[in-house]
């Protein structure tokens, strides 16, 4: 298969039918998989929660406007799951809070994914002095265990939305820029890459258009995972204080400003935290099934 | 052997300068200037100019940086701002809390761990196995802090049982080790399951089993002693980042540990506690890498032989 998609005759029409096989291939080993289905379940309600947020619970009038009459109240019909310190509905906040974590999410991995695999397609293509100091630059961020780097970086910057997601962008970046270079360095020398140079491509198309679309499998499965790593560090984050300011929604922040209550409203920190062990858990569930789908081998 | 530790000790230098020169850089961006925070607001400007004369914060960033390492070497990581004490000798003093909390997380880990993923190797895709890959995916899935709070709901607020904050006596430790050690505890069932699955199905089990040995021999003897040696490295990575990634259970639990100071420091913008505590777990976690490596070529022996000329 490979060999084909250098060959610089084929018509785009003809490419596209490749690729779209080979997705469905992947599609139709997923769709086998029970326990990745649930989690893509679970993970498309979250999505249409985070995009409709709006038409649930409106933002200003119920997630962030204090009712102190109705603090801390438990569960009942007008308030599913009961309400916090300032009286304002827990099930709102946590549907707004969908919002913010798989934003910070996606866009922390975003990130990690652009640095990390640029600096991994380099080290890889490259290879030589290059690959030398870029991997070693990369080590001494992996003995930096990532929470602890998240937390030096965030407690520079300033708790922010923004600084947040740098953080947990950055401390992750070794891992990827280690996934893109070893798939590099295993499709830097077959014979479709020889083609392409032989043809005449430049690096950078060869990077662009030959490597990164062989090497996306294992970074796509990571990002699936890593997406879950990056919401359980916000959260994580946002506990000890230093994640998304009050009084935007979020869920870590909400379990915090739970704690002091613990004894008296036991609903204010059990749901956000339900709300995220189930999002990890869909992730999960997606991420292992997508790496089952892409490569059968692993799975024996 | 020797000399492959002593060239990994080598090894570590660059790797520990490294480590504390980013966590040093990151630092610098920390906004305000530290002399000013540490003589307060109102102080005349005069004095601010002196102490920053004396602290050396006019000089160029990367003499800042070396004067940082030396000082470090010989133990010294400056005065906190607040409590004005030395930050090494309130690390120090805190260190052992966190090494007990992470030793007996691991333990608890490991105990859970490598029985169930043994059982569950052993009786793939049985009603068993399926419960504690679920245990173990939940285990995996759930924020720490959440579980710990969870269970001072259950078991100290609601039952009474446990104590919930600080350490007064040993059973202060239950929960918040119980806390920490699951997320490794699942992470070392799937790994022990899976690698005792692959040991299984190799040829000298089989031959194992066709000269007659029980089943439980078999298991016992020529399976797990195979199939553990991935799992010390598992182990040993967890406890590494357990030392370093306690931040969140000690503070749930209010549990005197490094990961509380280095808490509590950055809330009162207190940049040489937060500076050296990181430095001083990232160093601890490389040294516990360093300890797995070593202790994998121990009980490995293929790779024993390697070094051993």
């Amino acid at each position: 298969m490979t060999s084909n998609v250098a060959k610089g005759t084929m018509t785009v029409e003809k490419k596209k039918n490749k690729k779209r096989s080979q997705w469905a291939e992947v599609w139709r080993r997923l769709k086998k998989n029970k326990m990745a289905m649930l989690g893509l379940a679970i993970l498309t309600i979250l999505v249409l929660t985070a995009i409709f947020a709006d038409f649930i619970a409106d933002y200003d009038n119920v997630v962030i406007k204090q009712d102190l009459v109705n603090k801390l109240q438990g569960p009942s019909a007008e308030h599913p799951f009961g309400t916090d310190e300032f009286g304002r509905d827990i099930f709102a906040r946590m549907i707004h809070g969908a919002r913010v974590s798989l934003r910070v999410g996606i866009l922390a991995v975003g990130i990690s994914i652009i640095i990390g695999g640029t600096l991994g397609a380099i080290a890889g293509y490259y290879g030589g002095k290059l690959d030398n100091v870029i991997m070693r630059v990369m080590d001494i961020f992996l003995a930096i265990p990532s929470i602890l780097l998240a937390i030096a970086i965030v407690s520079a910057l300033g708790p922010s939305l923004m600084n947040l997601m740098i953080a947990i962008g950055i401390s992750s970046v070794p891992s990827y820029a280690r996934i893109v270079r070893s798939s590099v360095l295993s499709i830097r020398d077959q014979e479709f890459i020889e083609a392409a140079k032989a043809i005449g491509a430049n690096d950078l198309r060869i990077i662009l258009k030959h490597i990164i679309p062989n090497a996306l499998a294992p970074v796509i499965v990571q990002g699936t995972l890593g997406v879950a790593g990056a919401i359980l560090s916000t959260a994580g984050l946002s506990f000890i204080g230093l994640g998304i300011q009050p009084p935007a929604p979020e869920w870590g922040a909400m379990l915090a400003t739970g704690r002091p209550y613990l004894r008296y409203a036991w609903h204010v920190t059990t749901f956000p935290g339900l709300a995220i062990m189930i999002t990890i858990l869909a992730l999960n569930l997606v991420g292992d099934g997508l790496r089952d789908a892409l490569d059968p081998r692993l799975k024996q | 052997m020797h000399k492959y530790i002593f060239r990994r000790l080598l090894l570590l230098i660059p790797v520990l300068l490294g480590v504390t020169f980013i966590v040093f850089t990151i630092m610098s961006f920390t906004p305000g200037d530290p002399a000013q925070l540490m003589l307060g607001e109102s102080a005349p400007p005069e004095a601010v100019e002196q102490l920053r004369a004396e602290m050396g914060l006019d000089d160029p960033f990367i003499v800042q940086y070396l004067r940082f390492v030396g000082n470090a070497i010989k133990g010294d990581f400056g005065r906190s701002y607040t409590t004005k004490r030395e930050v090494f000798s309130e690390i120090f003093a805190r260190f052992p809390n966190t090494l007990i909390l992470a030793a007996v997380g691991v333990a608890i880990a490991v105990a859970i761990g490598i029985p169930v993923g043994i059982i569950s190797a052993t009786r793939q895709y049985s009603l068993i196995d399926s419960i504690s890959m679920i245990g173990a995916l939940l285990g995996v899935s759930m924020p720490n802090f959440w579980l710990g709070l969870m269970l001072i709901l259950v078991f100290s607020v609601g039952l009474g049982w446990l104590p919930f904050a600080g350490f007064e006596s040993a059973k202060s430790i239950i929960l918040p080790a119980i806390t920490l050690g699951t997320g490794a505890a699942a992470i070392i069932t799937r790994m022990t399951r899976s690698s005792m699955l692959e040991v299984i199905r190799q040829d000298y089990i089989r031959t194992a089993r066709a000269k007659g040995v029980s089943e439980k021999k078999v298991v016992n003897k020529h399976a797990l002693k195979n199939a553990l040696i991935p799992v010390i490295t598992v182990v040993g990575l967890q406890f590494g980042y357990l030392l370093g990634g306690a931040v969140l259970t000690e503070t749930v639990f209010s549990w005197p540990g490094v990961g509380r100071l280095l808490v509590e420091a950055i809330r009162q913008k207190d940049t040489p506690t937060v500076l050296a505590s990181v430095v001083f777990m990232a160093t601890t976690f490389s040294f516990v890498n360093l300890l797995v490596d070593i202790l994998y070529a121990y009980v490995d022996p293929r790779i024993k032989s390697q070094y051993s000329k």
